[in-house]
C-alpha cells in the first residue's frame, strides 16, 4: 500500500504542476515588456503597460461587457429551465416522452461544439426565413440568438446538477408540507428550492462560466456587431501570442481565484458552525 | 374565476359569419379553459422545459438532417435549393441528394481527417485516463480536510476560460517559448524544439483542457469505495498491487467509461485547440465543418458532415447516457 | 361534517399496491373508531408503512377504498387530506424555526396570526418545550425534534394522526418515557393515533388495539391481551414474544375440552376449552415459556401436560431466567421463570440436570394455521 500511494501522490504532484504551470506562466509574462511575450526584457520589466494598455482597449472592453450581459442573461434562463427539468426529472414519476427529455438534457453534455452551433444557426436562419413569409418581420442574429443558444446548451449542466441535489434530498420533507396541507407548487417554492438553493447557485455559476467562455456556438449563431470576448480573444490568438490577452487573462484568473477561496472560506465557516451547533443540541 | 364556456358556445351569427362562430367556438375563453384544465399543474412543468429543449435542441438537428439533403447552390441566399417544395399543381417535390455524404466518404481530405480526428481523440483520452486516475485515487484515498482542497484546486483552473488557458500553451510550446527557453538555458538543448502545430501540441491541450473532466467522475467512484473490501483482499493474501487490480480498479469501471466518454466525445469534434495549437496540414473534423460552412459557404455539405459525426457519435453518446442514468440511480438509494 | 360518522374514524377497503412484481398490500381492510390508539406491527417488508401512507395519501391504491371520517379520499392528494403526520425521521424543515415549523400547517390553513402564535405556544407546551421556538432543529436533539414534529403535526387539530416508527431513533430509556408521554397527550386530546412499529413491546405498550400483519395482510386484530394470550396464527404466536410450538393431531374433540396427540412433544397436550376446527387437520399447540413451571422430581400424574428433559442452557437476564430444556424427542423448549427467591446452589436448577415440564390446562392455545 506504501508504493501504491507513493506512486499516486507523485502524479498528483506532476498533475498539479502541469495543470498550473501554463497558468502562472501567463501570469508571470503579462508584466514582461517584451510584445514577444516570451522573451523576457530584463531592462524594461515588470511593468503594467500592458494592463493600460488593456484598459485603453476598446474592442477588449465593448466585448467583455457584452460577454457578461449575455452570460448573465444566460445563466438565468439556464437556471429557470434547468431546475424546472431537473425537478422533473428527479420527482415527477414515469410519463410519455420522459426517456425523450431525460436524452435532450444530457445529450448537449458531450455534443461537439460545431454540431450544437450549426445546429442552431440553421434553426435561426429557418425561423428569420419563416417570419419574413409570414409577418414579413427582419429578424437579425445578435444577442437575442446568442442569448438562446447558450441557454440550450448550458441547461444541461444546471439540470444535471439540480436533479442529482434532489435524488439526495431528503423527500420526507415535501411530504410533511404536503401532510400539512401546502399545495405542491408552494412545497417547491417554499421548501424545496430554499433548500436546494446552493446547488442552484452553483449551476447559476457553471451556466455563466460555459457562456462567458463559449467561441464555437457564438461564432455560429452571432450577427454583425456583436462580438463576444473570446471572439475577440480567439481572433487576435490566431495570429500568435499578445501581451495584452496575459494581462487579461491574468485579471480573471485573479477574479475566479479570490471567488473560489472566499466561497472555500465561507463554506468552512458555515460547517464549523453547524458542527458547534449539533454537539450543543447532542449535550444539552 | 371560473370560465363558464357555455355563454360562448352559442352560435353567434353576426357580420362575420363563420369567421365569428369559429373566434366565439374556438376562441380564447375556450383555449384558456382547455389549458387550465388539461395543462394545469405538473403537465405544464413537464412542457416548459421540454418545448424549449424540443425547438432549440431537437428541431435544429431535424433542419440540418434536411439540408444535409439538399443540393449547393452558390449564389443563393440562403446557398441551397429547397428540398422541400410545393409546387403549382399542389404537389409536393421532395429533392433529396446523398452527394454530399458520398463525397465526405470518398474525399481524401475527409477520409484521412475522420480518421486523423478519431487518433487524436482516443490517444487523448488514454493519455488523459493515465494522467487522470492516479490523481483521482490520490486525491479519494487522501484525508478529509485535504481532499476538499484538492478538488478545489482541480476545478480551478476549469472555472478560468478555457481559451486563454489553451492559449497559454501557446506560450509554452513555441520556438521562442517558455519551455525552449528552459531547456536551453539548462543546456539540455541547442536548437530549440518544434512543438507548435503538431499533433504532440493538440494532445497536450486535449489532455489539460479536459483532466478535471476525467478526474472528477473518477473521483466520485473511487470515493465511494468500501475500503474494507480492500482489508478483505489483503487478508486473504493479496498484496497492494494485487487488491487494486482484482478489487479497486473493477469496481471503478464505470467512473473510467464515465470520463473517457466525457473526453473521448468532445475531443473528436474539438475545434479550438487543433486552431490554435494543430497542424495545418492535417485537420481536424470540425474545422473542416467550420470551413466548408465559413469560407466554402457550402451549407449542404457542412450539415452533411455535422450529421456524420453525429451518426460516428451516437454510440458512444448513447453509452454515455446510460451510465449517467446508472449514477442517479445509484445516488437516489 | 354533517351526518358524517364522529370525527376520527378510518376506513380502509380492500386495499392492493403493486410495486412492480412485488404486492405490498393484499387486499387490507381496516375499520379503526375513533379516539383509538391502534398500531400496525409486523416484520419489514409486511406493507404496515405502505398501509399507513395509503391513508396519508402518498401512496395511491390500485385498488381499495380510503375512508376518512366517513369521507372516501381514495386518489384525493395528501395536502387536501385533514390528517396529521409524523414522520421516521421527523422531517422538520431545517431552514426554519422551531415555531415556524409549527406554524406551517395553520399558515397553510390561512388561520390569523395571533391565533397561529397562541395554538403554536398551546402546542409546544403540550409537547413540553415551551421555550424552544426560537432555535432551528439542527439545535435540537432527537427526543426534542421528535417532540416538534409531534407538536407540528397537532397544532393544525386533525382527527387522525399517523405515526410512523416514532421511537425507532430513541434510545432505551428516552423511548420509555415518551411511549408513556404518547399516551398521555393521545387520552388528552382523543385524537386517533395509527402508529407503525416493528417493535413489539412498543406496541404492546402504546395500544389500544393492534393490527399485526405480514405479507401484505392483515393477520389478526385484537388488543394486546387478546394478540398475546389469543393468537389465531402460528405466525403472529411466534411474531408477539417468544412461544414452544408443537405439532400434533387431535385426537379428542369436544366442547369443552380437546386433547392433542403430539410427537414432536412426545406425549399428549390437554387443553381445558374447545377450540373450532375442521376433522383430521394438523394442529400446533402454543405455548408460552412464562407459563411453563419447572420441576426437579416427577409429578404425580405425567400422562398429559407433562414432558421429561435435560437442561441445555440458562440465562440468567437479572429479573429472570431462561431455560432451554431439550426433552427426549430432541425438540428444545423455552422456560422463563421469574428470580424471585435467592436461592442455594443445591436448590437450584442446574444445567444437565433431569427436569420435568408442566403446564396448566389453560395456557397452551390452539392454532391451525
Amino acid at each position: 500500500m506504501k508504493t501504491q500511494g507513493l506512486f499516486s501522490k507523485t502524479m498528483l504532484g506532476a498533475g498539479f504542476v502541469f495543470l498550473y504551470v501554463p497558468i502562472l506562466s501567463m501570469v508571470f509574462y503579462s508584466f514582461n515588456n517584451s510584445r514577444l511575450v516570451t522573451v523576457w526584457d530584463s531592462a524594461n520589466s515588470p511593468t503594467l503597460k500592458w494592463y493600460a494598455k488593456l484598459l485603453d482597449d476598446g474592442q477588449v472592453l465593448s466585448a467583455a461587457w457584452l460577454s457578461i450581459r449575455v452570460a448573465a442573461m444566460s445563466a438565468s434562463g439556464a437556471v429557470i429551465l434547468g431546475t424546472l427539468a431537473g425537478l422533473v426529472l428527479a420527482r415527477f414519476g414515469p410519463f410519455k416522452g420522459r426517456a425523450l427529455l431525460q436524452g435532450l438534457t444530457t445529450a448537449p453534455l458531450v455534443m461537439p461544439e460545431v454540431i450544437t452551433g450549426l445546429s442552431m444557426l440553421l434553426l435561426f436562419v429557418s425561423l428569420e426565413q419563416l417570419l419574413q413569409k409570414v409577418a414579413g418581420v427582419q429578424f437579425d442574429r445578435g444577442v437575442i440568438t446568442i442569448t438562446i443558444a447558450h441557454i440550450s446548451f448550458t441547461m444541461a449542466y444546471v439540470t444535471v446538477v439540480v436533479q442529482s441535489r434532489l435524488a439526495s434530498f431528503d423527500d420526507s420533507l415535501e411530504e410533511a408540507a404536503l401532510d400539512l396541507g401546502a399545495r405542491p407548487a408552494k412545497v417547491f417554492f417554499r421548501i424545496t428550492v430554499p433548500l436546494i438553493l446552493p446547488a442552484i447557485l452553483s449551476g447559476w455559476l457553471l451556466a455563466f462560466t460555459l457562456s462567458w467562455d463559449d467561441l464555437v456556438v457564438t461564432q455560429f449563431v452571432s450577427g454583425p456587431g456583436s462580438n463576444t470576448l473570446p471572439m475577440v480573444i480567439f481572433s487576435r490568438v490566431r495570429l500568435g501570442v499578445s501581451p495584452v490577452v496575459n494581462a487579461l487573462a491574468t485579471i480573471m484568473v485573479l477574479i475566479v481565484a479570490c471567488g473560489v477561496i472566499l466561497s472555500a472560506v465561507l463554506m468552512r465557516r458555515q460547517e464549523r458552525r453547524r458542527k458547534r451547533e449539533e454537539q450543543m443540541a447532542a449535550a444539552g | 374565476m371560473k370560465i363558464t364556456a357555455a355563454r360562448y358556445s352559442r352560435e353567434a351569427p353576426g357580420r362575420l359569419g363563420p369567421l365569428w362562430t369559429f373566434l366565439f367556438r374556438y376562441g380564447p375563453p375556450r383555449w384558456t379553459e382547455y389549458v387550465l384544465r388539461n395543462w394545469s399543474g405538473q403537465r405544464l412543468v413537464i412542457a416548459v422545459p421540454y418545448l424549449w429543449l424540443l425547438l432549440f435542441f431537437l428541431v435544429p438537428f431535424l433542419i440540418v438532417l434536411k439540408i444535409s439533403f439538399a443540393e449547393f447552390e452558390p449564389l443563393g441566399r440562403p446557398p441551397y435549393a429547397p428540398v422541400f417544395q410545393w409546387l403549382d399543381e399542389g404537389a409536393l417535390q421532395i429533392k433529396l441528394l446523398v452527394g454530399s455524404y458520398v463525397y465526405l466518404l470518398n474525399e481524401p481530405l475527409y477520409v484521412s481527417s475522420w480518421i486523423y480526428s478519431i487518433k487524436v481523440a482516443f490517444f487523448s483520452t488514454v493519455l488523459c485516463l493515465m494522467l487522470g486516475y492516479p490523481m483521482a485515487y490520490a486525491i479519494a484515498r487522501s484525508s478529509p480536510t485535504y481532499r476538499n482542497v484538492f478538488l478545489m484546486l482541480i476545478i480551478l483552473p476549469f472555472w478560468t476560460s478555457f481559451l486563454l488557458r489553451v492559449y497559454a500553451w501557446i506560450g509554452l510550446l513555441k520556438t521562442d517559448g517558455v519551455i525552449n527557453n528552459v531547456l536551453k538555458f539548462f543546456g539540455i538543448i541547442d536548437e530549440p524544439l518544434s512543438m507548435m502545430n503538431t499533433s504532440f501540441a493538440v494532445y497536450i491541450g486535449i489532455v489539460y483542457s479536459y483532466l478535471p473532466f476525467m478526474i472528477l467522475p473518477l473521483y466520485s467512484n473511487l470515493e465511494k469505495h468500501d475500503l474494507t473490501l480492500l482489508e478483505a483482499a489483503n487478508d486473504l493474501g493479496a498484496g497492494p498491487v494485487k487488491a487494486f487490480l482484482r478489487v479497486t480498479l473493477p469496481l471503478s469501471f464505470p467512473g473510467v467509461v464515465a470520463g473517457s466518454l466525457l473526453v473521448f466525445i468532445p475531443a473528436v469534434g474539438e475545434y479550438v485547440i487543433p486552431s490554435l495549437l494543430g497542424r495545418s496540414d492535417q485537420l481536424m473534423i470540425a474545422r473542416l465543418l467550420s470551413d466548408e460552412f465559413f469560407l466554402n459557404r457550402d451549407w449542404p455539405k457542412a450539415s452533411a458532415v455535422a450529421i456524420a459525426m453525429l451518426l460516428l457519435l451516437v454510440v458512444p453518446i448513447m453509452l454515455f447516457q446510460h451510465f449517467q442514468n446508472k449514477e442517479l440511480q445509484a445516488q437516489k438509494k | 361534517m354533517s351526518q358524517a360518522p364522529a370525527a376520527g374514524t378510518v376506513a380502509l377497503t380492500g386495499l392492493v399496491k403493486r410495486y412492480g412484481a412485488t404486492l405490498a398490500l393484499d387486499g387490507v381492510s381496516l375499520s379503526i373508531v375513533p379516539g383509538e390508539f391502534f398500531t400496525l406491527l409486523g416484520p419489514s417488508g409486511c406493507g404496515k408503512t405502505t398501509t399507513l401512507r395509503s391513508v396519508a395519501g402518498f401512496v395511491t391504491p390500485d385498488a381499495g377504498r380510503v375512508a376518512i371520517n366517513g369521507t372516501d379520499v381514495t386518489g384525493v392528494p395528501p395536502h387536501l387530506r385533514r390528517v396529521g403526520m409524523v414522520f421516521q425521521h421527523y422531517a422538520l424543515f431545517p431552514h426554519r424555526t422551531v415555531a415556524q415549523n409549527v406554524a406551517f400547517g395553520l399558515r397553510m390553513q390561512r388561520v390569523a396570526k395571533a391565533e397561529i402564535a397562541r395554538r403554536v405556544a398551546e402546542a409546544l407546551t403540550l409537547v413540553q418545550l415551551p421555550a424552544y421556538g426560537t432555535r432551528y432543529p439542527r439545535q435540537l436533539s432527537g427526543g426534542e425534534q421528535q417532540r416538534v414534529a409531534l407538536a407540528r403535526a397537532l397544532v393544525t387539530r386533525p382527527s387522525v394522526l399517523l405515526l410512523d416508527e416514532p421511537l425507532g431513533a430513541l434510545d432505551k430509556k428516552l423511548r420509555e418515557a415518551t411511549q408513556f408521554e404518547l399516551i398521555n397527550i393521545q387520552e388528552q386530546l382523543g385524537v386517533t393515533f395509527i402508529v407503525v412499529t416493528h417493535d413489539q413491546e412498543e406496541a404492546m405498550t402504546l395500544a389500544s388495539r393492534i393490527g399485526v400483519m405480514n405479507r401484505g395482510e392483515i393477520v389478526q386484530i385484537g388488543t394486546p391481551t387478546e394478540i398475546y394470550e389469543f393468537p389465531q396464527t402460528k405466525f403472529v404466536a411466534d411474531f408477539i414474544g417468544s412461544v414452544n410450538m408443537f405439532e400434533g393431531k387431535l385426537i379428542e374433540d369436544l366442547p369443552d375440552h380437546v386433547r392433542i396427540q403430539s410427537d414432536e412433544l412426545g406425549g399428549v397436550v390437554f387443553v381445558d376449552h374447545g377450540i373450532s376446527s375442521a376433522p383430521g387437520v394438523t394442529v400446533y399447540a402454543a405455548i408460552r415459556p412464562e407459563k411453563i413451571n419447572i420441576l426437579r422430581a416427577p409429578p404425580a400424574d405425567t400422562r398429559e401436560n407433562c414432558v421429561k428433559g435435560v437442561v441445555k442452557e440458562i440465562a440468567y437476564m437479572g429479573d429472570m431466567s431462561i431455560y432451554l430444556v431439550q426433552i427426549d424427542t430432541g425438540k428444545m423448549v423455552r422456560v422463563t421463570l421469574p428470580n424471585v427467591e435467592r436461592l442455594s446452589d443445591d436448590e437450584r436448577i442446574l444445567w444437565d440436570e433431569t427436569v420435568w415440564l408442566t403446564w396448566h390446562a389453560s395456557s397452551p392455545v390452539i392454532v391451525t394455521q
